[in-house]
This record gives structure tokens, sequence and C-alpha cells, in this order.
């Protein structure tokens, strides 16, 4: 062994007897056994990381210029895309960044959806991820405030009024929320406070938790099999392969074409087309002017068109919050003994496709002007997409599921 | 300038058979941008400075940031584009006061800096292309595409001025209302209709790059960038390959 | 798993490959966020080159100005100021300015382009507090050899009317003379000397 080895092992040994190194590095990597049969499906989990750290990363930078101030936040902004330099590519990547981080993490759970990850012994790894999503939508609100446009003043402004319809202590808790009669200065700089400081921090510990819950219990597949039943005689999964190297280099190669896509939307289509980075927003907030049409973000408009499909004030409230915490109940509103989709029978089968096609024709349907049709339309899929849950029990405990293997296929 | 107006026919057509649905929901002309064409983009900035500049400002951008992106230097850029300051790192801002702008126009003046990001390319164009004399407005000019808007004509003694073409049209409730079908050139402006159909275009484009300076150089960034996102994939796919070859 | 058949060689040679470019990717992306906390093109702007007009100085007067946000002292000195510069006294640590703490065309006896104008950096060489202006007929304690010069509160440096450093004080060298030219004979530009002539 030559000189510089002997002395990188023993600063190892020396940090060992002191602080677990190899042992979190073994526990969570070199010996943490996963499935050898992870498909696409499984690296939106990994991607969702290395999201929240492009955010935290350049959301430190956007804090050196950005200037929690009504009267001087929308130009900050503008002050970060010209006059600091490299600072548009900072901008671009952290808004860019919020898009990615829910179409990765829809993708994630969408995964879950179809591998059954919720099921038993993985309730709790889903119920903390269901914390992280909404954590994670309350984050994007509050960021979305801060560039101070139209679109960030009447977004919040008809957010917090969500909370309004409350009854009795709805006007109350909207007033609070704004710590003003209107969404004002001092709500945007209490939403950069929590946007920057509260929200990340929640975020951090909840991912922290997400996953060693998940290294406790070990990870689900598209089999929705067990590989810890069937083990060598050292204790090792025999359908398990170690983190690392196998999952660090296939996910490397994931994260890298995921990262084209990004570069490509940061480089060459910041607004996507308004998708990302909407017009209206480039017009500083206004408060005695809506702006003509106001829509959120697409990744909350699945919400927004159940909201406007139901014809009553707190009922829609009532149906959105609704909407997207139902997922919370999945572990127990699912009664079949079958995890993957690829032993379901056709009930679930159906009721998953029909669906996917609710939430994402929602979606669509939340960006457009709610014309009558459209509404009728929402109201359709909105049924649907309750039933989902709601019937649950029934066609998951009926269902004619086919016969799980003993061993990843 | 042949194609721009062949393009503006088609335009001026289009917008003469779809009148009735002017307004906010109006169709509108195609601008043809093009960041590539620095004398378009510095012609564009000439008229921007020499019609726009006195009541809006660009105020989150600097004369110099123009000069270096539109290969303009020092001298020429104190001598033909700035008027109101000869400091070149100050921002394009104007001398009017926010309140005297609300007592000439009875509405605050917007800045342009990000005008092109919140209105798009073919909305200014559109809008530049269709101011109409209209004597019941303070400033004796309509637009089509804005109506109502609070600004005079400016740049009418390029264009010359427009009459909007009526037609008397019969709701279903048998009242009837004036629509305007398309616009007519009553007086010539100095400049012929291709030629200030050029001039806008030349102001858009330069609106669109004062939207966001940096597009001029983002995209070849972003070619680096993802070619070398690409190299690395290779090796990080040679490197999956190799390890993968354990696990069967 | 089979362990049999690794090439070895073919994994180190790919995994080196993968964390060289990796690592020139992650030296590459930390170029923009580095870049990013140079001054920004409006802090330049404000620290743009100033212009000064020093006709309304009179002989022994001081003005200050404000140049990249720092000070900078204008002293239109009188003649016996610029005759007893010419024959320092043994406390001046380097009269000949030969530390490079100037602009060649400052490096002469008077430390500036007109003997008359000292044009220097209001800000000590030690640890850059701003040293105070004192005359010879102000009032002080800096003893009877005082000819007029500078003192800076914050440890005691003291400076003469050329900026130069006394000896045995903490400050290690005389004070910065900025860039600067002249555009008339009374107007002149603080912070930029192109084409200028000494």
């Amino acid at each position: 062994m030559n000189t510089a080895a002997r002395y990188f092992f023993a600063l190892r040994d020396w940090v060992d007897d002191r602080f677990p190194m190899t042992q979190l590095w073994n526990e969570h990597a070199a010996r943490y056994y996963a499935p050898k049969n992870f498909n696409f499906w499984y690296v939106f989990g990994v991607i969702s990381m290395v999201v929240l750290a492009n955010q935290i990363l350049t959301g430190i930078w956007l804090t050196m210029n950005y200037k929690p101030d009504a009267t001087q936040a929308f130009a900050s902004v503008e002050y970060i895309m010209r006059d600091v330099p490299w600072g548009w590519v900072i901008r671009y990547l952290h808004s860019t960044g919020s898009s990615a981080f829910f179409f990765a993490v829809y993708l994630h759970m969408y995964r879950g959806l179809v591998y059954g990850s919720y099921k038993k012994p993985r309730e709790l790894i889903w119920i903390i991820g269901m914390f992280i999503y909404l954590t994670l939508m309350g984050e994007a609100f509050l960021g979305y405030l801060l560039p101070w446009g139209q679109m960030s003043f009447w977004g919040a402004q008809v957010i917090i009024s969500l909370f309004g319809t409350i009854p009795v202590i709805g006007e109350g808790l909207a007033l609070w929320i704004r710590g003003d009669y209107v969404v004002s200065d001092v709500t945007l700089n209490r939403f950069f406070s929590l946007h920057v400081v509260a929200f990340p921090l929640l975020l951090c510990a909840l991912s922290g938790a997400h996953i060693l819950a998940l290294h406790h219990v070990g990870s689900n597949n598209p089999d929705g099999v067990e590989i810890k039943k069937h083990k060598d005689e050292k204790g090792v999964p025999l359908d398990g392969i170690p983190f690392h190297p196998y999952y660090t280099v296939k996910d490397l190669v994931a994260v890298l074409i995921f990262a084209i896509g990004f570069a490509w939307v940061v480089f060459y289509a910041p607004g996507m087309g308004g998708y990302f980075l909407e017009a209206a927003n480039f017009v500083p907030a206004d408060p005695l002017k809506t702006p003509e049409h106001i829509q959120p973000l697409w990744y909350f408009t699945t919400y927004y068109a159940i909201l406007r499909a139901i014809p009553h004030q707190l009922g829609g409230v009532v149906a959105m919050f609704l909407a997207s915490s139902l997922f919370f109940l999945l572990p127990w509103l699912d009664r079949s003994p079958v995890k993957s989709f690829r032993y379901r029978g056709w009930k679930y089968r159906t009721a998953l496709i029909a669906f996917v096609i609710s939430f994402l024709s929602l979606g669509w349907l939340g960006m457009q002007l709610a014309t009558p049709l459209y509404t009728w339309i929402a109201r359709f899929f909105t049924v649907i997409y309750f039933l989902f849950f709601l019937l649950m029990p029934f066609y998951t405990s009926t269902d004619n599921d086919k016969p799980v293997p003993e061993r990843v296929k | 300038m042949n194609r721009l107006l062949q393009l503006l026919c088609i335009c001026l057509l289009g917008l003469a058979t779809t009148t009735v649905t002017f307004g906010s929901e109006g169709a509108l002309m195609q601008a043809k941008v093009d960041l590539s064409n620095r004398e378009s983009l510095k012609n564009g900035a000439r008229i921007f400075i020499n019609y726009c500049l006195s009541c809006h400002s660009a105020a989150y951008m600097r004369f110099n940031r123009v000069g270096q992106d539109l290969g303009i230097d020092e001298d020429t850029l104190k001598r033909d584009f700035m008027f109101g300051t000869d400091k070149p790192g100050d921002t394009m801002t104007v001398a009017m006061r926010k309140e005297d702008a609300r007592d000439y126009f009875g509405t605050p003046i917007p800045d342009l800096s990000v005008i092109a990001r919140a209105r798009g390319a073919d909305w200014l164009y559109t809008f530049f292309m269709t101011f109409y004399r209209d004597p019941a407005r303070p400033f004796g000019v309509n637009n089509i595409q804005f109506k109502d808007v609070a600004m005079p004509h400016v740049l009418w003694e390029l264009q010359g001025l427009q009459r909007a073409v009526t037609e008397q049209e019969t709701l279903p409730d048998g009242a009837t209302v004036e629509r305007i079908t398309h616009l007519e050139l009553e007086t010539p402006g100095k400049q012929s209709p291709s030629e200030y159909a050029a001039t806008v275009q030349d102001l858009v484009n330069f609106l669109v790059y004062l939207g966001e300076p940096v597009q001029l150089q983002r995209h070849a960034i972003g070619a680096w960038v993802i070619g070398y996102l690409l190299a690395f994939l290779v090796v990080a796919w040679l490197l999956k390959r190799e390890y993968w070859k354990d696990v069967h | 798993m089979n362990d049999g058949g690794i090439d070895t060689t073919r994994r180190r040679l790919l995994t080196t490959a993968a964390t060289i470019v990796g690592g020139v990717g992650a030296a590459a992306a930390s170029v923009p966020f580095i870049a990013s906390m140079t001054p920004s093109a409006k802090t330049k702007a404000i620290g743009a080159p100033v212009e000064v007009d020093l006709s309304d100085l009179q002989p022994g007067q001081r003005k200050i100005i404000q140049w990249q946000g720092k000070p900078v002292f204008i002293l239109r000195r009188t003649a016996e100021s610029l005759e007893q510069l010419a024959n320092p006294g043994p406390q001046v640590r380097d009269p000949q300015s030969e530390e490079n703490q100037q602009p060649e065309y400052a490096r002469n006896i008077y430390r500036s382009i007109k003997p008359e104008y000292l044009i220097m950096l209001g800000l000590c060489t030690h640890l850059g507090c701003s040293p105070t202006f004192v005359a010879e007929e102000d009032e002080h304690d800096l003893g009877p050899e005082w000819k007029g010069g500078f003192f800076c509160p914050c440890h005691g440096s003291l400076f003469d009317l050329a900026g130069r450093v006394h000896k045995n004080f903490p400050a290690p060298s005389n004070i910065i003379i900025p860039p600067h030219k002249y555009l008339t004979d009374t107007r002149v530009l603080v912070g930029d000397d192109s084409e200028a002539t000494s």
C-alpha cells in the first residue's frame, strides 16, 4: 500500500471512531440491497432529490440579490436577469426547477400507484411522501408570490381567499395569513421568510425521514414481491443488488438524461410557452386590476379544475383539498393482497387508467377558460376522480388478481 | 422588404375577415422576430429611443448593455442613442414624473423593459399597425388592438393616419352596431406602408430583445451545456453497462 | 451475481473517466455561481469614473468625493507645502514612492500629475479607516514638527500632505493614488486614466 492510501485509511478510521461514516455509507449505499428489477419508473425519487438540491443551491444564490419588498421585488428579479453576472441562468434553473420538481414528484407518485408502493409495510413511507407533496405545494405557492407580478399577486389573493371560505374562522384565518387586508408588502415579506427558511427545512427533514423509512423496510419493485423473503446464507437478499455501485451508476444515467431535458428548457424555452413563466407575471403587481385570465401554474390545474367544477363555494374548496389529500388513505382503501399492476385484476387496472385520464384531463381543463361545456366535462372527470378513491375498497377486494411469483422475474 | 409587404397584406386581409373578434381575442398579425439581425435591432433601438423613450422608461435596461449586445461603440452610443444622460451605465429612465404622467394621460405610463414578455411580439406588432383616426379620443386616435388606448400615435409622422372603414351590423336583438372592417391609409406619412411595416418590425424586434437581453447568448451557451451532458451520458452509459454485466 | 470475468481494468478506467468528466462539469457549473458574486452591472455603473471640478478649490482646501463608494481626497496644496514635500524629513518611509501604490504618472515627489493637486483615496493602508485631514494651523497634538497631513483615528498612523506614511506606525505603505486624468485644466476624471498623459 502506498503512503497516500495509508493516510487516507488512517483518516477514515479516525473519523469512524468518532462518527459512523462508513457505517452510514454501508447502510444506505454499499450494503443497501435494492431489488435488481427496478425499471424506468424507479428513477424519479433520485431525480426529485437532485432537483431539491438544485432548488436549494439556486435559491441561496437568488436570495443574495432578491429584495422581499413590494416596491423592489419585481425590479430585483429583473436586476438578477440583467445586471447580476449569470443571474439569468440561476433564476431560470430555479423557475424551471419548480416545474421539474412537480414533474418528478407526480411521476414518482404514479409509480407508487402502479406498483402498490404504499401498501404494507410501506404505509409510513407513503404518508411521509404525501407530507412532502403537500409541503412542496405550499413551497411552490409561497415562492410564486415573490416575483411580485400580476399572477403572483392575484394567485396569492385567490388561494388565500380559499382559506377565507372556511366557516367561522375563515376570514380571520385569511387575515392572519396575509397580515393585512389585502395581499401586500407584509404578506410578501412573510412568504419570503417561509419560502426560503421554514418550508425548505421541512422539505429536507421530511425527505430524510422518507429515505430512512424506505431503507428500514426496503424497496418495493415492479413485481411487488418482498426480496427480503429469500436471502442467502450471509443474509443478502437473493434478488437484491447493492445500491452502490449498481444503482448509483444507473441513476447517474437517468439523472443525465433528465438534465438534458432540463437544460433544454433552461436555455431554449425557459418560459415553456407560458406554462413555466406566465406572460401576465411580467407585469408588476397591481392591486387595482386583475389580469384577464387567471389560472395557477400547470401543476395545480387539476385541483383548480375540481374547484371550478363544484357549483358551491365551500363545497369546491373542500373537494379541492380532499382531492389532494385522499392519497393519504390509499394504504387502507386498497384491500387487494397484490401490490403490482402486473398481477392485478381488470377492475383495478381499469380504475387506475380512468383515474390517470381524469387527472390529466382535469389538469388540461384547469388551464382553459371555463365554458359551460368544459365545466360539465370537468364535473364528469371530478366524479371519476373521487370514485377511484371511494370505490377502491370494493373493487380491490373483489378483483380477480393473478398469482404473484415468489421471486422477482 | 417584399416579404414584409406580403405579410402585411395577408395580415390586413386576415384582419378584415376577422373583425368580429376584434378586442382582446383579436386575430394578431405575425411579427417576424429575428434577433440575429443586428441592423434591425439597432434601427429598432433608434426608433425606441427617439419615439418611445421620451415618455416610457425601460428602467431595468442599461445603455451600455444595449451598446455591448448590439455592437455599438461608446462614442456612437453617447451621440446617437443617449439624450437624457451621458453615463453609459445609466438605465433607460425618463424625466417625466409618475404623477405628471397620471395627469397627462389619466394612467401611469408602463415601463417597457419586459413589455414584450408580457404582451408578445405579435401583439406589439399589431398594436403599432392598427392606430386609426378617432376624433372622440383625447389624442384623436384609437387603436384596434388596444381599444381606447390613452396614448397618442407617436409614429404617425412615419405611418401617416389611417381611417377606420366601418359597416352597420344588426344584432339578433334588432339593435345595430358599427363594426370596423378594415383600416385605410388616409394621410400618407414619411414612409411608404412597406417601409413603415419594416420600421415596426425593427421596433418589435428590439422590444423582444429588450425583454430578455440574454436571449442573444442563451442558445449558444445551451448548446455547450447539452453537448457536455451528452458526452457525460456516453461515459455514464458505458460505466452502467459495464457494472450491470454482473446482474443476471 | 457473478464474480467471474470482471474486467477490473475497464471498470477502473470508466470510473476514472466518469469522475473526471463529472468533475469538469461540476467545476464548470460552479462558474456562474462564483461569477454571480462579482460586482453587477449596477454596481459597476455606480462605481463608474467621476468627473470633478477643481476650480472652486482654494489653496490649502480639501474636498472629498466618492468613487466606487470610497472616499477620494482632493487637496490643493500651497506653495509652502510643496516646498516642504520636496524635502521630506527622515520620518517619511518611502519618500520617492518606490512601492507600487500609485499609477506611473504619479510616481514623483508630489505623488500627483499636477504638483498643486493631490488626488488620493481617503483610506488608510493599514486596515481601511478614513484618515482625518489635519492642517498645520489646525489644533492638534501631533507635535511642533507637524507640517500638515493625515492622521488615522483608528490606529494612529500619520501621513504627510502627499499621503506618504511616516515610519514606526502600523500603516505599511503610502496611501493609494487612484487612476485619474485631467480633462481640462480644472476638470479631472477620477477612476479612468485611459489615454492619459502624465
